[in-house]
Formats: structure tokens, C-alpha cells, sequence
């Protein structure tokens, strides 16, 4: 590790360029690799697209099937499949999904929008009640309000994400009526502009706080946790001893401390935005990425799940980098390495 | 039985009392009333389908919803007897080697071109005989197809088919447009994302991943209908999400299956729900196990009978399938043509089991049973079926699997018991001889004798049995031959199922021909008082 001269920006600034470059190429290298490891795991699996279309027929000859896979390139021994794919990802083509008829870039992206909206607002609203809720918990340790909020944060923690869900759907949408139970929009409604949004807002808060609760129950326990552990130490002995205010310590000494943990999650929770949720997509019929790899893992569209896969990594080595960059920006005394 | 002129007779009958029909409200529209126009028709589908090009793509969903945009020349009741769709009437020769059909005149397709003699011949000479197998295993009986007028289509074959009348269906003869297709690389048309039929919808969106829509065919040959003026049908994952989705109203029509078996009985009790077991008829869905006779000690006889005696199917019903369905009792299903009620007894005998499987080859070897992966039902009845096995004193492990896995595992003959169930397409020489036959054993398919089932005297009655021409023979032939399958017991019959279409009691006709919500929403009228 190589310490930059502290007092001088521009030195600190090249060396933050120079980091983010090598890691740049690093991941370009870490990329490929989960490419042909994706790619060889899921030929592993067995059945192919093929048969699975033929199967839901219920009868096709060997013809058909013969047919299918000359269509989907899955005559040419596996090392010619692999190197089609690659030379086809290296150049950002992702390839065509056999059964959707339609190229995997075009099905990602038509699928992309809805998934960022769920996952980007239970991450933001999963964040910001989770550490606001760590904060108040910790702020009274022991107190029955920290009681009621650890209680609840374990409750979420624990139950599984599916149950929540359709206990959600059951309760809001089927006894309540207050909350339409699945899909992204009122189909077939016409809505525009602000009633639109609406619509669509009214359709995200299930799913949404679904997704949220497990990750927001995360965020609290660690926040907890480690705004505990922080106040314990000396310079907060100290800057209690000076004389500041409660709220000044919590704020600018505690909590600003005791986030690093989170950011990390927070990271790796960010990395994962773009994989989408495959139960929460599933249970709410949301029309997401999660869902979109779901099925194509089980019909076998092998080019949907590797594009997914593609992207997400891509996504979660991204995220990686931006963490490290964000740890600097709370924490002056981390120094970057690549 | 009818003899071959007699049904061209009734047929011929039928087609002239039809214009008669669509002019006075029909028999089922009497008792509900005038029929309504307007409204919208919003039904559930799972999994969402690969194409809605059925000439193409024949899974299940692709057949369910192409029937609003695609026709055949022919419809079928629930008793399987034809009804005109496209063709008005039909003529069988007396030796059975020529079908006349007359096509109605004035159909259009959605884009304005004529329907004529000449879309029939490309669909079926050219295109599906390029694309569908199980319609180029049906032409190697047609020896030429003539076009004499544009209103007339001549399908001279080479020896009698019995089962011939029963093929014109929208899943297996779909009329495709030559205008279209001809000269084109079929697969990979781009009129494949646009489909375009003579049906009552027209094909308006598809949003992948959330529902498809379709649009009434203002010009729809048959006067005042179609009634409702869209169909949405939704794409909804989960199957507790599309019990919901039916609970909350989002959706009026579950079609069979769409929802778990043990959701059924609470979605039953709901207000304004019907429910009706009817439009399987033609494919007779049964399911059985496959009982891999290559692996010992299941060549055995004696074993396979144990096994059969001790199944408790009427408990399967009962409790896995809501009483839905019936106790299969051998390879035909009792909706399919020419089934035979009288062969041997195969029930719940727990001793006689017991004592069969004492004298039997059986030695405590591990027997490896395949569920399906089909959601719930399945697997709890893959346990129930362990159960039954050990209670003789069978050692049974459960095998799990998804889709692609179980399709595999079977092609290659990796198992020794594996749950399916196939359809039986209304007669047994188009659905249920694929399974018995010694010819068709080969490994690489799991829709084939698996089992690997070999009588070949059963064989050839199999073979003459499709070829007679006198609906009679083919009855006493059939009759041979289940007596002697059921008595081979090559695989272990389960259930004829019963997948119930459920729907609010206001949407009128959902369900009216042996082909179910398949055969699209042409009579389907919404009662909005």
C-alpha cells in the first residue's frame, strides 16, 4: 500500500483514477471467467430447450426435435457453442432467445425498467428506515422502544420472503381490497401521465415493502450493532467529556463511524438491483428480470440466463468498485489499493 | 357406430341445420337469456407461451390461445362428433379413401384476403407438413390433396384412416395463410409476432411477462358473433397469485389447471363462481406410470401387478384431485372413441398385492420413482404412491426434477417408475398406440413406449386397427387389444383427470366444444346485469 501525500488533491485524484482503471481491467478478466463458468454449469443441467418446447407439446418425432436444435445452434459440439457466445458477449451481443423468439438484449431491456423500480425503492426505503430505525434502537439500549424495534426486525428476518408475500397479497388485496395483489399497471385501463404513476405506485407498495422488509430488518440490527460498539469508544468518551450536545455525538461521531458496515451490505445489496428478486417477481407477477431468469432457467433458454447472469455480475462487479470509492468519501483514513 | 356414409350423411345434415342455428339463438343461449354484446374477457395463462403461432408452436398455452385467432375445417363436441367451422360440409367415399370438404364461402382473413381450397392445401401440404409432427405422421396416410374449385378440397388417401374425420382441430389443422407464408422461411417469419388467422379475435399486443390482448374481428363470418368486444389474457406466475388474481377479480376464467388442486374447493364457494370439468374430451388427459420393464425386476409380470393392486387411485382422487376425474382402468380413456369398460379388474387389493409381489421376482431392490414436476399435486401424489408401494413392502425413493430434467431422465430411460400423463387426441390409433407398440420403443423420446412394452401380436392388430375402414372392426380390434394390455399391465393407469375450468357463472358458453376455452371464445357473451 502506497500512501498518497494527503495535503496534495491532484496526487489523490490520479491515484483514485489509476485504482478505479486497474480494477477496471481486473474485472474485465473476472467477467469472462463467470461467462464460461455460467456457461459450462448451465449445459451441465440436463434436458435442453429443445426438449422442454417439445414437451409441453406433449409429441413431436425426432424431426422436430432434430429441427429445434439446428435452429438453436445446439447441433455444434459445446466448445463451438461456447466460443460463439463469447465472441458474441465480447462484442456486447448477447445472442437471441430461442423461445422468445426476440434477441436477449431486447428482452432485458424490456424488462429492466420494471425491475430497477422495485429493487431501487425497497433498496432506498430498506436503507433509509433501516438505519433510521438502528439509530433510534440504539440510541436507548434496552428501553422498550429498542425492544419493540429489534423484536420486529428479527420477526421480518426470520419469516420466509414467500409468506410475507402472499400473506401480504392475501390481507391487502383479497380481505382489505386496498391494494391491487399482482402486476405492474391496470391492464387494459388506458391511464397516463400522473394517473399512470399512480397506478403504477399503487401496484409497486407490495412488492416493494415485501422486498424491503428483509433487507430493512438487516440494515437495523447491523446499524444497532455497530452504533453500540462505536459508542463505547474513547474518542466518544472524549467528545461527550468536551461537552457536545447528544445529537452532535450521534450524528457526527457514532453514526458516521458505524456505517462502513452497512455500506458494505449496502454494496453488495446494490450489486444485486439488477439480478431483480425471483420470488417477489414471481409471487407479484411483476414482469421483471428475477422472473425472466426464473423461467428461462427451467425452459432452458440458455442465452436468457447467461445474458442475466452477464449483466448482473457486470452490475455486482460495478457496485464493488463504487463501494470502495464511497468508503473514502465517509472514512478519509481508508486508503485505496488495487 | 355409424358406418362411413351414414356420419356424411349426419354431417352433411348438421352443416345445413347450422345456418338455421346461428340465425335462432342456440339451445345453451335459450336458457340464459339473449346474448349481450360488449365487455371485456379477462382469463389467466401459464406459463406464458413461446409464440402464439400454433402452426409452429404447439405447448399447451400456444393452444389455448390461438384458438381465438386461428380455425380448423371442423369443430368437436363432447361427444367427439364433427361440427363445421371453415367447412360447411364433408363427404366420405364408400371404400373410405376420398374426403370431400366444401369450405364456407366469404371467409376472410384478419388482413382482408379471401380464405380459399388453396390456404388449405399450403397449410397442410406444405406448411404443417414442414413444422407439426404429429400432422406429418397423419399425412404419410394422404396420398394427394386436390384443390378442384376454390370452395373445395379433395384428400384422396391412400388406404383407409380411421381416425381421419377426427384431425381437422385448430391444435393439429390450423388454416394458415398462404399469402403469407408461401416462399418464406416459416420459422423465422416475421409474421410470426403478428399472427394472423380467419378466427373471431384478432391479435392486438403482447406484452411479455404481462398479458396478451386481442381485439373483436368486426368481420367475422358468422353473423353477430364474436359478443365481447377483447380478451386479455394475463400472465400470472404463481399459482396461489392466479387464485388471488380470481378472488380480487382481476381475472374471470381459470382454465383447467391454472390453479393448485387444493385452492379449488375455496375459490368453489366463491359468489357467481361456475365450475365444469368439460373441453378435455378430446384430449382425454390419463396419466399413468411408466414402468421401465429394461430394469429388473420390473420385466417381471408378477411385480407389475402387485404394483397396479397397490395403488389406492380412488384416495388419489379423492384427496389430491377434489374427487375430479376417474379411476383410469387401462390404456384408453373412457372419452376417447372405441374404449372398452369390461377389461380385467385392476383395483385397490392391498393382500392380493402383497401375495403377488411374495411369489415375484422382488428382492427389496430400491425402485427409483419420477414425479412430475408440475407444482403440488404432483409431489404429494409421488409420496402417496411411495406410500402404497411400501406399505407391500417395496423400497421406493423419490427422484426429484424440474421440467427439462424429468424430459431428459425419461428420453434416456434413467428411471424405474416415472409419473406422466399424455393426451389421447380422441382416438387410439392418434393417442394411445404410440405407447404400446413394440415399433416405438426407441430411446430418445418421452412420449414413445417408454416402458418398453413388447406383445408383437398386439402389434399388428395396433397397426390393421388404424386402417379399417368399418368403425365396427375397429371396436372389436380395440377390445383385443386392451384386454390383453391391461392383462401385460405395462404401465400402472392412474386417473383420467379432471382439470376444472373455473369462471363467474355471468360469462355465458365458455366451455362448449371437446376442446374447452382451446377452441376460443367465439360464443362467449358476458351477462352484465
Amino acid at each position: 500500500m502506497r500512501a498518497p501525500d494527503p495535503q496534495s488533491n491532484e496526487s489523490r485524484a490520479v491515484y483514485v483514477i489509476r485504482f478505479i482503471l486497474g480494477r477496471l481491467v481486473k474485472a474485465v478478466f473476472i467477467l469472462l471467467a463467470i461467462l464460461v463458468f455460467n456457461f459450462l454449469l448451465i449445459h451441465a443441467a440436463p434436458g435442453d430447450p429443445a426438449a422442454v418446447m417439445a414437451g409441453e407439446a406433449g409429441a413431436a418425432d425426432a424431426k422436430f426435435l432434430a429441427d429445434l436444435r439446428t435452429r438453436f445452434g445446439l447441433d455444434q459440439p459445446l466448445y463451438v457453442q461456447l466460443w460463439i457466445y463469447i465472441k458474441g458477449a465480447v462484442q456486447l451481443d448477447l445472442g437471441y432467445s430461442f423461445r422468445q423468439q426476440m434477441p436477449v438484449a431486447e428482452l432485458i431491456g424490456d424488462r429492466l425498467p420494471a425491475t430497477l423500480l422495485l429493487t431501487g425503492v425497497a433498496f432506498v426505503l430498506s436503507l433509509v428506515l433501516g438505519v433510521i430505525a438502528g439509530v433510534a434502537a440504539s440510541a436507548r439500549q434496552g428501553s422498550w422502544g429498542d425492544t419493540v424495534i429489534s423484536t420486529l426486525a428479527l420477526l421480518f428476518y426470520a419469516t420466509p420472503l414467500f409468506w410475507v408475500a402472499l400473506m401480504a397479497s392475501v390481507v391487502f388485496s383479497v380481505w382489505l381490497g386496498w391494494l391491487p395483489g399482482f402486476g405492474y399497471s391496470t391492464i387494459g385501463a388506458g391511464y397516463t401521465g400522473m394517473a399512470h404513476v399512480l397506478d403504477v405506485a399503487k401496484h409497486l407498495v407490495l412488492p416493494a415493502s415485501t422486498l424491503g422488509l428483509f433487507f430493512m430488518a438487516i440494515y437495523m440490527r447491523m446499524t444497532r450493532a455497530s452504533m453500540l460498539e462505536v459508542s463505547r469508544l474513547d474518542f466518544v468518551k472524549t467528545a461527550r467529556a468536551k461537552g457536545l450536545k447528544r445529537s452532535v455525538i450521534q450524528r457526527r461521531h457514532i453514526l458516521r463511524n458505524a456505517l462502513l458496515p452497512v455500506i458494505t451490505l449496502a454494496g453488495l445489496q446494490a450489486g444485486q438491483i439488477f439480478g431483480g428478486a425471483i420470488l417477489t417477481e414471481t409471487v407479484f407477477a411483476w414482469p421483471g428480470i428475477g422472473r425472466l431468469m426464473f423461467e428461462a432457467i427451467n425452459q432452458r433458454d440458455y442465452n436468457v440466463i447467461l445474458g442475466v447472469f452477464y449483466i448482473s455480475a457486470a452490475m455486482v462487479l460495478l457496485f464493488n468498485l463504487i463501494t470502495d470509492v464511497v468508503y473514502v468519501i465517509i472514512d478519509p483514513r481508508i486508503r485505496l489499493t488495487s | 357406430m355409424l358406418r362411413p356414409f351414414k356420419i356424411a350423411a349426419v354431417a352433411v345434415a348438421l352443416a345445413l341445420a347450422v345456418p338455421l342455428a346461428t340465425a335462432l339463438p342456440g339451445p345453451v343461449a335459450a336458457q340464459d337469456g339473449e346474448p349481450q354484446y360488449g365487455g371485456t374477457l379477462n382469463v389467466v395463462i401459464q406459463p406464458e407461451p413461446p409464440s402464439l403461432m400454433i402452426g409452429i408452436i404447439q405447448n399447451g398455452p400456444t393452444q389455448m390461445v390461438a384458438g381465438d385467432i386461428y380455425e380448423s375445417l371442423m369443430r368437436y363436441n363432447f361427444d367427439l362428433s364433427p361440427e363445421p367451422q371453415l367447412a360447411e360440409s364433408w363427404e366420405i367415399s364408400e371404400d373410405g379413401k376420398t374426403y370431400t370438404f366444401k369450405l364456407r364461402p366469404g371467409v376472410v382473413f384478419h388482413d382482408g384476403e379471401p380464405f380459399t381450397s388453396a390456404d388449405v392445401k399450403f397449410s397442410i401440404d406444405v406448411f404443417l407438413r414442414e413444422t407439426h409432427s404429429r400432422m406429418r405422421t397423419y399425412l404419410e396416410h394422404v396420398e394427394s390433396i386436390e384443390t378442384p374449385d376454390d370452395l373445395t378440397v379433395v384428400f384422396n388417401l391412400k388406404q383407409p384412416f380411421g381416425p381421419f374425420l377426427g384431425i381437422f382441430e385448430t391444435g393439429t389443422a390450423p388454416m394458415i395463410p398462404k399469402h403469407i407464408y408461401e416462399g418464406t422461411d416459416f420459422v423465422n417469419n416475421e409474421a410470426n409476432n403478428t399472427p394472423i388467422g380467419t378466427g373471431p379475435f384478432k391479435f392486438d399486443e403482447w406484452k411479455k411477462g404481462s398479458y396478451i390482448h386481442f381485439v373483436k374481428n368486426e368481420d367475422y363470418y358468422m353473423e353477430g358473433k364474436p359478443y365481447v368486444d377483447e380478451i386479455y389474457y394475463h400472465v400470472i406466475p404463481d399459482a396461489a397469485s392466479r387464485a388471488v388474481a380470481y378472488e380480487t377479480g382481476k381475472v374471470d376464467v381459470l382454465p383447467g389447471g391454472s390453479i393448485e388442486n387444493f385452492d379449488v374447493p375455496r375459490i368453489q364457494e366463491m359468489e357467481n363462481t361456475c365450475i365444469t370439468e368439460k373441453g378435455f374430451e378430446y384430449f382425454g388427459p390419463h396419466s399413468w406410470i411408466w414402468v421401465n420393464m429394461n430394469n429388473k425386476p420390473l420385466g417381471d409380470l408378477k411385480v407389475r401387478q402387485a404394483m397396479m393392486h397397490a395403488l389406492d387411485r380412488e384416495f388419489a382422487k379423492d384427496a389430491l384431485w377434489n374427487g375430479l376425474g376417474k379411476v383410469a382402468t387401462g390404456p384408453v380413456s373412457s372419452a376417447t372413441k372405441f374404449y372398452d369398460g369390461d377389461t380385467p379388474d385392476i383395483g385397490y387389493d392391498p393382500e392380493k398385492a402383497k401375495a403377488l409381489l411374495a411369489e415375484s421376482s422382488y428382492d427389496g431392490e430400491t425402485i427409483r420413482l419420477l414425479g412430475l414436476p408440475y407444482g403440488e399435486t404432483w409431489s404429494r401424489w409421488a409420496e402417496a404412491v411411495k406410500q402404497n408401494l411400501t406399505e407391500i413392502g417395496m423400497n421406493v425413493e423419490i427422484v426429484p426434477s424440474d421440467v427439462a430434467g424429468w424430459n431428459q431422465k425419461v428420453s434416456d430411460r434413467d428411471f424405474d417408475l416415472a409419473f406422466t400423463y399424455l393426451y389421447q387426441y380422441g382416438d387410439p390409433a392418434l393417442g394411445v398406440s404410440r405407447t404400446y407398440m413394440g415399433s416405438n420403443a426407441e430411446p430418445g423420446s418421452p412420449w414413445n413406449n417408454v416402458s418398453n412394452y413388447q406383445n408383437p401380436e398386439m402389434d399388428k392388430l395396433w397397426e390393421e386397427a388404424a386402417l379399417m375402414a368399418d368403425p365396427e372392426d375397429r371396436k372389436a380390434a380395440y377390445k383385443t387389444i386392451q384386454e390383453q394390455v391391461v392383462s401385460d399391465v405395462p404401465n400402472l393407469w392412474l386417473l383420467e383427470l379432471g382439470f376444472p375450468t373455473i369462471y363467474r357463472c355471468n360469462i355465458k358458453n365458455p366451455v362448449n366444444t371437446a376442446f374447452g376455452v382451446n377452441d376460443g371464445f367465439r360464443d362467449v357473451w358476458i351477462d352484465q346485469k
